[in-house]
């Protein structure tokens, strides 16, 4: 029964939803807005479930000393300072400690995090982007292209030259038909894995959502 | 052999050196690069220029403030044109940092504009739920986002009376760091909905979004800091992403350097590392 019930719940909700896209009466649809509603709750409740889990895994790691555990000590040290001030003072207020904390350490820190990619891309372009065979080549050039003509230097550069040959139509060109014709065989290929995988799903026969071994 | 191997294996320090000069330099020393106005970004300023004044537009902030320097000016560019054109704003976000980072854009240019907030624009703030959210808004935006940022419910703000769905929404500006973001919107909002939706987004993410654009499920889309600087001519406001892609220019040009000299290198040492063999 521990399967049985999730099992009957998942189809019954899962072939409800199917109706919902199909047929547009208003009974339905009613009944399934209602349905995303509990969605929503339910999502937003796993946040709590998220935040327990994070205090237990790191809460363990601490009192075992395993590897990297002071900066466990860190992030737990940090919510409990964000859940202090965000609580009693509010998250969104102007002036409040919790919007200040926000704005003038994560947002610098983020964005700093962010442009280290330039560095290690500068980094690994020198040392692994090699020309080892005709695949390889044809990205670096076309790597190339992309990166010169996604700037206006690729445009200063190739000013004066019939518009075929400048770098920002050869960009567009490769993005609008090579790069688009890879992509959209990507999406057909992920939306029929989706399709299949909702079915299973639905139909009972993909159950490791449930948990354990079978 | 030993020189070969010493430049592939130079010390990266100097290579971080040579990069951050080339951020540096351009930032105090602009080059005023020329920079055409590429389609899909000409799109998504025709779509805002084709919606009526008086409409109600969406702006969904989706990103956080990693994504920031590519995609703020966006939102800020989006905006300001929507202000401009005496459009109506709902800001609405799937991702927790984005509220924040909007109400820095319409803070300054509402007051620019002498824009009410609860009559000309609101900001709906973050709901948990990624697609099912989407798919509620479908059916209610009010009763999926029942207050708005700052906790007022929405049936106190005179904007939000006249919005029940999307079809309320003339047009959407999707600014997405990633997911749930444009391919959400795409999937779940404009080929259910039917809505008239663009989308911003970061540049190493924009090549898997040119499907949607060709299908014209997309309007139109900016593609990192050169599609928000683009956008920012076209509204005749440059501002930072305008004044980035100096930088971003010579760091292209920079790494594309470091890709040729280092196939080069790569090349002369292989073939005396070939020599050598030969010679034992």
């Amino acid at each position: 029964m521990r399967r049985v019930i999730p099992l009957a719940i998942t189809f019954l909700i899962g072939m409800f939803m199917l109706v919902d896209f199909f047929v547009p009466h208003h009974v339905v649809s009613s009944a399934a807005a209602e349905m995303k509603q509990w969605g929503t709750i339910v999502i937003a409740a796993s946040i709590l479930l998220g935040v327990g889990n994070l205090i237990r895994v790191h809460y363990k790691k601490i009192s075992r000393k395993q590897e990297g555990w002071g900066y466990s000590i860190v992030t737990l040290s940090v919510m409990v300072v964000m859940l202090f001030f965000g609580g009693p003072w509010g998250t969104i207020q102007e002036g409040s400690v919790f919007n200040w904390i926000f704005l003038n350490v994560q947002v610098p820190l983020q964005s700093t995090m962010f442009s280290l990619l330039a560095f290690f891309i500068a980094s690994a372009a020198y040392r692994a982007f090699r020309l080892r065979s005709l695949e390889a080549g044809m990205l670096l050039v076309s790597a190339i292209i992309v990166m010169l003509g996604r700037v206006p230097l690729g445009q200063f550069l190739t000013r004066g030259l019939p518009e075929q040959a400048t770098l920002p139509w050869l960009t567009e060109t490769i993005m609008a038909y090579p790069n688009m014709a890879a992509f959209r065989g990507i999406l057909m290929g992920a939306a029929l894995g989706v399709m299949a995988m909702g079915l299973r799903v639905i139909l009972g026969i993909e159950r490791s959502y449930l948990g354990g071994d079978k | 052999m030993a020189k070969g191997s010493d430049i592939r294996n130079i010390d990266r320090r100097f290579i971080f050196v040579l990069v951050l000069a080339a951020v540096v330099w351009p930032l105090l020393h602009p080059l005023r690069l020329p920079m055409d106005i590429s389609p899909p970004v000409q799109s998504v300023y025709d779509a805002v220029e084709a919606v009526p004044a008086g409409s109600i537009v969406m702006l969904a902030a989706d990103y956080s403030p990693d994504t920031m320097p590519e995609l703020q000016p966006m939102a800020e560019t989006f905006i300001r044109h929507a202000f401009r054109r005496d459009l109506r704003i709902v800001v609405a976000c799937l991702w927790p940092a984005s509220p924040p980072l909007v109400e820095q854009a319409l803070g300054p240019l509402s007051e620019e504009f002498g824009k009410e907030y609860g009559t000309d624009y609101v900001n709906l703030g973050y709901m948990a739920g990624g697609i099912v959210t989407l798919l509620g808004m479908g059916a209610s935006i009010p009763e999926t986002f029942p207050t708005d940022y700052g906790g007022t419910s929405v049936d106190e703000i005179p904007l939000m009376l006249e919005v029940e769905n999307f079809d309320d929404i003339a047009f959407v500006m999707e600014v997405s760091a990633g997911t749930p973001g444009t391919r959400e919107w795409v999937q779940q909002v404009q080929s259910r909905f039917r809505v008239n939706l663009a989308s911003g987004t970061t540049a190493v993410g924009a090549p898997n979004f040119y499907p949607y654009v060709q299908s014209g499920q997309l309007t139109g889309l900016l593609g990192g800091l050169k599609g928000a600087a683009e956008y920012e001519i076209l509204v005749g406001a440059p501002g930072d992403a305008t004044s980035g892609m100096d930088a971003q220019s010579v760091v292209h040009a920079l790494i594309v350097c470091f890709i040729i000299f280092g196939n080069i290198v790569y090349f002369v040492s292989r073939r005396s590392e070939k020599r050598l063999a030969q010679d034992v």
